[in-house]
């Protein structure tokens, strides 16, 4: 009987044994902070761990946040939100050819999503081809999205309630990088899944572009059976700092089907701008978003829908306390500030001739403390006036927000 | 040591951040700054059963996917009325049919609303050659559940066609014929066959499910199986609307509460109201009416402010659209309520647009554009002193 135990016990331990994995088999792979980079570096400009021998480099984030906001007196009372856990793998294939994947997980697995998934083969430094799931480069924020970089638990409502970050479709294209000295230039360019009639058609009663990520047959068929095109070029100089100006558009609308005409063609176009910068002496870190988007809609349908929008934000940090605290050597105390602009329905009324309003700003201070700069803790205040479609008194929210985000 | 005591600290700073994040929250408006919100003293069920008409109401777009159109007017109920408020000329509507009462004629060419918005694809519907017509902007919801009890026979005592007792104004009722849907209250006296009616612009609709079928059908392109014809095809189709949500809709509409007066004590507003009396304004605006019975306590025998009397008026040639219905003449219109009037620039985008159409951009202006029945009244308004003319608007504003 006293064996029977001795075998189970060992059985047991051996189990034990199995499951784990000596630390020091795990490598954390530094990043290169010695290479200039470019937002649209961001997808590689990760941490990751390499797992022994295995050609495989894994890696990841998640952020998770309290908060307890009032809509005109009105709130929802204490609010825990698991926003999203992110996997990220990259592997490199062989020479010249990278690949790497980033699997989100939001609300508590509610959602799961690839978000990107590419092969990249590099060519020339100055031309790589990329394919699979891509992530768009409209403006920054959409290839530049992870939770730990960003100071607030939010993000910006420009880059996700009107572009739709995180917006990553199938497709195809190049991109490519120049250095010389200071400066530093890069392009992409994307054939991909587009966007659909739910743009102008959708819950959220007025043109909403990410209404279109609702769609999960986008990932095999385009709506329009035309593809979107992205593209974007941004510079860098390592003095002043970094400005991408970058296009999305195509045919939206689903005009023809079994061959059938079922509408005219409509488009949609977005136009974006982003800029970041630290200033050396300060070391106050600046970055910016403005988007404009302008969409076919027909004149027969409602100006509920609007057929122009545009909108951004500006994030400003400053680091106040460098030094070690807690026991964490280097940890970083900042405070940041975000100011928001949303105007989802840019026009006039064809019935009085007055302004539609529709729109939507917010400034959101916050106080940041990185024990790493993987991890941080983050405490906002957000204020924030939303007008509706006819311009009556806007609805006031505010509240707080504490939350932790951290790569792993 | 220092660390030991640093912990304990942090915690009790988030303790009282967490304790204090009310105080840095927006503060409700008062109560009567607002239209929205429930009649005081909803049991816990019927304040489910509002916020579900309110979800339906506020919240519910309808899109292709969930029926909207083909042709419409708006997306959503919310969409034409605002904060529960007086709508906006956006969502406009257009009725159109003919000069007499014999009955809409153009029923079966779209009418009696024009749907002057389609699906991308689709054509809007177009007034019929012929056809006369009249524009409506979309009224306030509050309150409705009030005037909805007020029972046939104090409507009744409150008309004078005849105008018998030669005040110059004659209100009558609009005697129309009951949708199949539609239960007559128990106390409705009717008249050859017809019944009261007393919502809407010309008090075509009879009570407040009429009224959310005939605006989920007619407005939004939205079948139920109380009408369950399609406006775009003129055929009979699934429901898009489950009798459960139309059911909490009528609640929600029944149970918003009644508009609450500002500023009842400042001396300006209690002259405007003496002077509103004075000027004969409330010949038919009447100040006070009573509710019947209601299983809905808050709602039942009660009495309220609406300065409405329900009933159809000749407001004179430049009111005439040239459009009917029901019994009421084309001159006529039944008297809007006009609690809540001041607070209709915040629903109607920070300006007023006032009488059936909205053609009037200020309430001395709608006050100015009065005929008819009312002409005596607004000679005297007229007459009366700048100081006059500013309490008699203080107070109107202040409703």
């Amino acid at each position: 009987m006293i064996k029977i135990y001795s075998l189970f016990v060992t059985i047991l331990l051996s189990f034990c044994a199995a499951a784990q994995i000596d630390p020091a088999l795990l490598k954390r792979i530094p990043k290169d902070t010695t290479k200039p980079s470019l937002n649209m570096d961001a997808v590689y400009n990760r941490p990751f761990v390499a797992v022994g021998k295995l050609p495989v480099s894994v890696g990841g984030y998640m952020e998770a946040n309290w908060q307890h906001l009032a809509t005109d007196g009105i709130s929802e009372g204490h609010q825990f939100q698991f926003r999203r856990m992110t996997l990220f793998v990259s592997s490199t294939i062989g020479k010249r050819l990278k690949f790497l994947s980033e699997i989100e997980f939001e609300d508590g697995a509610k959602d799961i999503s690839i978000e990107f998934a590419a092969l990249d083969i590099e060519l020339h430094p100055l031309l790589n081809l990329r394919g699979g799931m891509i992530l768009n480069p409209i403006g920054a924020f959409n290839q530049n999205h992870d939770g730990p970089k960003w100071e607030f638990t939010d993000r910006p409502i420009s880059a996700t309630q009107m572009l739709p970050a995180t917006w990553s479709n199938a497709g195809f294209g190049v991109y490519g990088k120049h250095y010389n000295k200071d400066w530093m230039f890069g392009y992409e360019a994307y054939l991909s899944g587009n966007f659909d009639n739910t743009i102008i058609d959708n819950a959220e009663n007025k043109t909403f572009l990410p209404s279109a990520k609702n769609n999960k047959e986008r990932f095999e068929e385009i709506n329009s059976g035309l593809p979107l095109v992205t593209a974007k070029v941004a510079v860098r100089n390592s003095k002043v700092g970094e400005i991408g100006l970058s296009y999305m558009g195509g045919v939206y609308n689903k005009f023809q089907d079994d061959g059938l005409q079922l509408d005219d063609k409509r488009r949609v176009d977005v136009f974006a701008i982003d800029f970041n910068s630290t200033i050396a002496k300060t070391k106050t870190f600046i970055t910016a978003e403005w988007a404009w988007i302008k969409v076919n809609v027909p004149s027969t349908f409602t100006q509920q829908y609007g057929n122009k929008q545009q909108g951004g934000f500006l994030d400003i940090v400053q680091p106040v306390l460098k030094k070690k605290m807690l026991g964490w050597q280097n940890a970083t105390l900042n405070i940041a500030c975000r100011m928001e602009y949303v105007d989802w329905n840019k026009g006039v009324f064809t019935s009085t001739g007055g302004n539609i309003s529709e729109h939507l700003w917010s400034i959101m201070p916050a106080v940041s403390l990185r024990p790493t700069s993987q991890t941080v803790f983050r405490f906002n205040y957000r204020h924030q006036r939303q007008t509706d479609l006819l311009g009556n008194p806007p609805a006031v929210t505010g509240g707080l927000s504490f939350g932790i985000s951290t790569y792993f | 040591m220092k660390k030991i005591y640093l912990i304990p600290a942090a915690l009790v700073v988030c303790i009282a951040i967490i304790q204090a994040c009310t105080k840095l929250q927006p503060a409700a408006p008062a109560d009567d700054e607002i239209l929205d919100g429930p009649v005081a003293g909803l049991s816990y069920d019927q304040n489910r059963q509002f916020l579900a008409g309110d979800i339906a109401f506020n919240d519910e777009i309808f899109t292709t996917q969930t029926g909207l159109g083909s042709v419409f007017v708006a997306t959503s109920c919310g969409s034409c009325h605002a904060g529960d408020g007086k709508g906006h000329p956006f969502t406009t509507l257009t009725r159109f049919g003919q000069t007499d009462s014999t009955g809409n004629q153009f029923l079966h060419m779209g009418g009696p609303q024009l749907q002057n918005r389609a699906l991308p694809g689709f054509t809007p519907e177009q007034i019929p050659t012929g056809a006369t017509f009249s524009k409506f902007t979309p009224p306030a919801n509050t309150g409705l559940g009030f005037l909805e009890l007020v029972s046939d026979a104090d409507i009744l005592a409150m008309a004078d066609p005849n105008d018998a007792n030669g005040d110059g104004i004659s209100g009558v009722p609009n005697y129309a014929v009951l949708p199949s849907f539609v239960t007559a209250f128990t106390n409705a006296i009717p008249r050859n066959g017809k019944y009261i009616h007393r919502f809407g612009k010309k008090a075509a609709a009879y009570n407040l499910l009429h009224q959310t079928v005939s605006a989920y059908n007619q407005d939004i392109g939205i079948t139920s199986t109380f009408s369950p014809q399609d406006v775009y095809s003129g055929l009979n189709i699934d429901p898009e609307v489950t009798d459960n949500t139309v059911r909490n809709v009528v609640f929600y509409l029944q149970t918003l509460k009644a508009p609450v007066q500002r500023n009842q004590t400042d001396a300006t507003v209690i002259a405007g109201k003496n002077i509103f009396m004075q000027t004969g304004c409330e010949s038919c605006h009447k100040q006070t009416l009573k509710t019947g019975f209601s299983n809905v306590a808050p709602l039942s025998n009660k009495i309220f402010h609406p300065y409405t009397d329900l009933l159809l008026h000749d407001m004179g040639p430049g009111l005439d659209d040239g459009y009917t219905e029901g019994s009421a003449k084309t001159n006529e219109w039944r008297t809007p309520p006009l609690w809540g009037l001041g607070l209709s620039p915040n629903s109607q985008g920070g300006h007023y647009f006032l009488l059936h159409d909205g053609r009037a951009k200020t309430i001395e202006e709608a006050i100015q554009m009065h005929g008819g029945e009312a002409t005596q009244s607004k000679t005297k308004f007229n007459q009366l002193t700048a100081a006059d003319k500013n309490a008699l608007l203080k107070f109107l504003e202040s409703l």
